[in-house]
């Protein structure tokens, strides 16, 4: 319990993260936000000051330094450098109405994410809103093939923003754009030129907010598997994607093929969408609490609205690697469906356990 | 009750004590204030990021948000001593001989007297800092340990382990115990005379307050509902024995401890902005300071003990005077 818990007026200050390659057009991003006559103030946390110059009056520069919680757990890592600065920070929180954290291309989104679930009093200021990744179309299926990071990256965000779209074709974008989609399907994707968006598409999403999870993802709540979805255009046709059924040879000596996203099917970062009707309450909690301890370590986000039996509210969870939250929500709607969807995204994850797991809290 | 003087800075205050026997008290906007009859301030950093006093009592060694290091004394005149850009300086401390030592990243700096300086290198970041008593000694916190570092002369560095994030660090007055305070709610301790651990744990929160009682024979702490006191009078120091729970309170926290310079009494501040002093033998308390507006962030003690000097998060200062 910290002093500003106790006074009613605290309201805890929102925190977007940044994520993505170098060049990918994060800074852009960041100059957008801070130029914008919204009357808005920022603390500006990057890791390093970049060559671009960032227009803010509250800079803070923040090696990373990551921190191992002592509980045995290898993925409860935290970052020690941003509760320093953070903390630093909200000692004057009279000075800014939000905190942009803009991180390296290299760096893990999820220890930053956690150190805002992890540590206590950071947690009591702040509240994360969400994780944006900014990706350059041009170069993105590289990133893909040559690191693990990129993926991950897009595998974390709550927001995508396909920058630099000017410099592919509709067809490649269109292939990008289901890649994304089949690492993470709860993503908003944005297609930008030089990170153009409305900030209300970036800023205040709540994304982390179990009142306000999901809400509006409309590719979470239309009832699509994404994985089942590739209505793939014929072969040669723009959106094509190069898979292992297109019947041609994917040697990667062929160079032919100037989108390279047909190596999608080697990543490990995938996401399972699951779908079922009631569930006990009892034993889904045990099965998620079970599933994130074991697994936990692969699982980079999840997120899920579950129908418990006899129970007239929707119950909402999110959660990042062993890190789960859940609640009640709100009452199921007359119209709405009672229906438990659950997605996690992850590396490695084995479809078919996590999926009779699910289904075995049926009611 | 005591009398206090109150004193409204609006904003954070990261000190209050006695410079010179003269109060005065530093905020996070890089202002340094004295109360002398009337209240006299100076602007010496773009942003406060650490400070405390020197060791002989005559200034206060701040770290700003600008990358300066400075030393102020009540004439509020400032010595800037070193200027790293716009990095922040996370950390000072102050030793023996008129040594300043502070932190950037994972590089401790150490500046003796006449000026000759010492960069101490570390793996990981520097989060906390502390000289020994006597000699020109210094402890450097980080993740995994503690680095005990002779600078200026060629003996190496001396590691003392203990996996986890080590945040800040306190030498006792003899020298013969390092404390850390960790991540996870717990302090770490090492005797350096027979490299022994001590493990103080199962605090509610993370302490961020300690004081070494009268010849160091008590460790105060902050991070509980009470100020949790550690024994080390005896030969083994704290190990096997429980603490002294002082001042405690069902629905507050401790946030700021100060042991009295004379007597085995302890000045607690919680973080409804209450202050009460507790006397160590039998634990009974006096009311200092009623709660006010925000949490307690600083309380210092003058030499005699007569007066004590507090700070808050939202600026509510003032100093208690104990002989009225």
């Amino acid at each position: 319990m910290t002093a500003e818990a106790q006074n009613e007026k605290f309201v805890p200050v929102p925190v977007t993260v940044l994520t993505g390659y170098l060049g990918a057009g994060k800074t852009t991003l960041l100059n957008r936000i801070l130029s914008k006559q919204h009357g808005k103030r920022y603390a500006v946390i990057v890791n390093e000051f970049g060559e671009i110059g960032i227009d803010n009056d509250l800079i803070v520069e923040s090696d990373e330094e990551i921190y191992e919680m002592n509980n045995g757990c290898v993925c409860c890592t935290v970052r020690g450098d941003l509760i320093r600065v953070v903390e630093g920070l909200m000692r004057r929180a009279g000075r800014f109405d939000a905190i942009i954290i803009e991180t390296t291309g290299l760096a893990d989104p999820a220890p930053v994410a956690q150190t805002f679930f992890m540590d206590d009093e950071v947690r009591a200021k702040t509240k994360l809103d969400a994780v944006v990744a900014v990706a350059d179309a041009k170069h993105l299926p590289l990133r893909l093939k040559d690191s693990k990071e990129a993926a991950e990256q897009l595998a974390f965000a709550d927001v995508v923003l396909l920058n630099k779209t000017d410099l592919v074709t509709p067809a490649e974008l269109a292939s990008l754009e289901r890649t994304i989609r089949s690492i993470n399907p709860t993503a908003r994707i944005h297609k930008t030129e030089r990170s153009a968006i409305s900030l209300d598409q970036v800023l205040n999403q709540g994304a982390f907010d179990l009142n306000r999870i999901l809400e509006n993802d409309p590719h979470f709540l239309d009832g699509h598997d994404h994985h089942d979805d590739h209505d793939n255009p014929a072969h040669g046709e723009p959106g094509h994607i190069h898979d292992e059924h297109c019947g041609h040879d994917h040697s990667h000596d062929h160079h032919h093929h100037h989108d390279n996203v047909s190596d999608i099917h080697d990543l490990s970062v995938k996401s399972i969408s699951l779908r079922g009707g009631n569930m006990v309450a009892e034993k889904f909690l045990s099965w998620i609490n079970d599933i994130t301890q074991t697994d936990g370590n692969d699982i980079l986000r999840l997120k899920g609205i579950i129908a418990f039996d006899n129970d007239d509210d929707r119950y909402v969870v999110q959660g990042v690697h062993m890190i789960v939250e859940g609640d009640h929500q709100r009452a199921w709607k007359d119209n709405e469906k009672r229906e438990s969807r659950l997605v996690f995204i992850g590396r490695n994850l084995d479809t078919a356990r996590i999926t009779a797991g699910f289904n075995a809290c049926a009611a | 009750m005591p009398t206090i003087a109150p004193l409204d800075l609006g904003e954070h205050t990261l000190f209050a004590g006695f410079v010179d026997e003269t109060p005065m008290f530093a905020t996070v906007d890089g202002a340094l204030h004295v109360l002398e009859g009337a209240h006299r301030k100076v602007d010496a950093h773009k942003g406060l990021a650490s400070v405390t006093i020197s060791h002989d009592g005559k200034h206060l060694l701040t770290g700003g948000e600008d990358g300066k290091v400075q030393l102020t004394g009540i004439d509020l005149v400032s010595q800037t001593h070193s200027q790293h850009g716009s990095k922040w300086i996370a950390q000072v401390a102050s030793g023996p001989n008129g040594a300043l030592g502070w932190a950037i990243g994972k590089i401790a700096y150490v500046r003796e007297n006449k000026g000759q300086m010492h960069e101490l290198a570390h793996g990981r970041t520097v989060e906390g800092l502390a000289f020994f008593p006597k000699g020109l000694r210094i402890a450097c916190a980080h993740y995994d340990g503690v680095s005990l570092h002779f600078p200026g002369t060629k003996s190496g560095t001396h590691i003392l382990p203990w996996k986890g994030a080590h945040l800040g660090v306190s030498v006792a007055p003899d020298g013969e115990y390092v404390i850390s305070t960790m991540q996870e709610n717990a302090l770490h301790g090492w005797r350096l005379t027979d490299k022994r651990d001590l493990r103080m744990s199962g605090y509610p929160a993370k302490t961020k307050s300690l004081s070494w009682s009268l010849k160091g024979r008590y460790l105060a702490t902050s991070g509980a509902p009470a100020a949790i006191v550690w024994p080390f009078l005896a030969k083994d120091g704290p190990m096997g024995k429980a603490p002294l729970e002082l001042g405690t309170r069902g629905d507050a926290m401790v946030m700021v401890v100060a042991c009295h310079p004379q007597e085995d009494l302890v000045a607690i501040g919680y973080n409804d902005g209450m202050i009460l002093l507790v006397r160590f033998s039998d634990a009974r308390e006096v009311v200092l300071r009623r709660a006010g507006t925000s949490a307690i962030s600083a309380l210092g003690w003058d030499k005699t003990g007569a007066r004590l000097a507090f700070g808050s998060d939202n600026g509510d200062c003032g100093v208690v005077d104990l002989r009225s």
